[in-house]
């Protein structure tokens, strides 16, 4: 195989690729708000227990003391 | 590589056209078509309704703050009900069992239609859920509102007043 030939082999791989990326791109659907039925099921949510979590993010953050990014930086009091 | 080509055009056109772009249903916006059976199969129309105040409420069962909504609107058919407040409840479950669950739970004092299909919601531009419409006596839209919280009830039933000319 010629350097010329690998070049035209190495486009035709590339063009094909991108024919299914955008094949799978085309296949995404809006969902639309009052489709969301199943969406709205309580094991379809990330985190099932939302106010266990944020909970134990206190309790971690305060005792790490490396509170950062979302909120004021804390002291490990757990107080903030 | 010809067919490659095309199928590639073919599926960029498809991701172009895809998620439609389509405007709300905006305030001073004429209402758009409504047409809908209610709980005893018999179609209503809300071109029927005009020259009253109607209070159009896109609701389902899976939904949290359309179960809070509910009692609001129960008191807004029977504060308002005589004054002229017609309050239209479309259902958008895909079973109507999930519906009866819900209003079993959650009774309602006002017109409920039954629209499994979604196509209403898809004319009149839902945009979350629950989502409302204030339609004056005109046939034309003077409030829109998504979601139901528990302090916006103040606003929303000054708007009914409004609306009914009543303040």
């Amino acid at each position: 195989m010629n350097s010329k030939d690998r070049f035209a082999w190495r486009w035709r791989l590339n063009e094909t690729l991108l024919v299914f990326l955008a094949l799978g791109l085309a296949g995404c659907a809006a969902v639309e708000p009052w489709q969301k039925a199943k969406l709205a099921q309580a094991g379809m949510a990330l985190d099932f227990d939302t106010l266990g979590s944020r909970l134990h993010q206190q309790v971690y953050l305060s005792k790490e003391a490396a509170r950062g990014g979302d909120a004021a930086g804390g002291g490990g009091c757990g107080c903030n | 590589m010809r067919t490659l080509r095309s199928l590639l055009g073919a599926s960029l056109l498809a991701l172009a056209l895809g998620p439609g772009v389509v405007s709300a249903t905006m305030p001073g916006a004429t209402a758009p078509a409504l047409e809908l059976p209610q709980a005893n199969g018999s179609p209503l129309r809300l071109a029927e309704l005009m020259g009253q105040v109607v209070y159009v409420d896109f609701w389902a069962s899976w939904c949290g703050p359309c179960r809070k909504s509910f009692p609001w609107m129960n008191a807004m058919q029977q504060r308002y009900g005589s004054q002229g407040l017609v309050i239209l409840a479309v259902n958008l479950d895909e079973a109507r069992a999930d519906a009866e669950a819900f209003l079993a739970a959650t009774p309602a004092a006002f017109t409920l239609l039954y629209d499994p299909s979604g196509q209403s919601a898809r004319s009149w531009r839902v945009k979350g859920m629950p989502t409302s419409y204030l339609i004056g006596a005109d046939g034309k839209v003077r409030l829109v509102h998504t979601g139901f919280r528990e302090e916006q009830r103040v606003e929303l039933e000054r708007q009914i007043r409004l609306a009914l000319a009543l303040e």
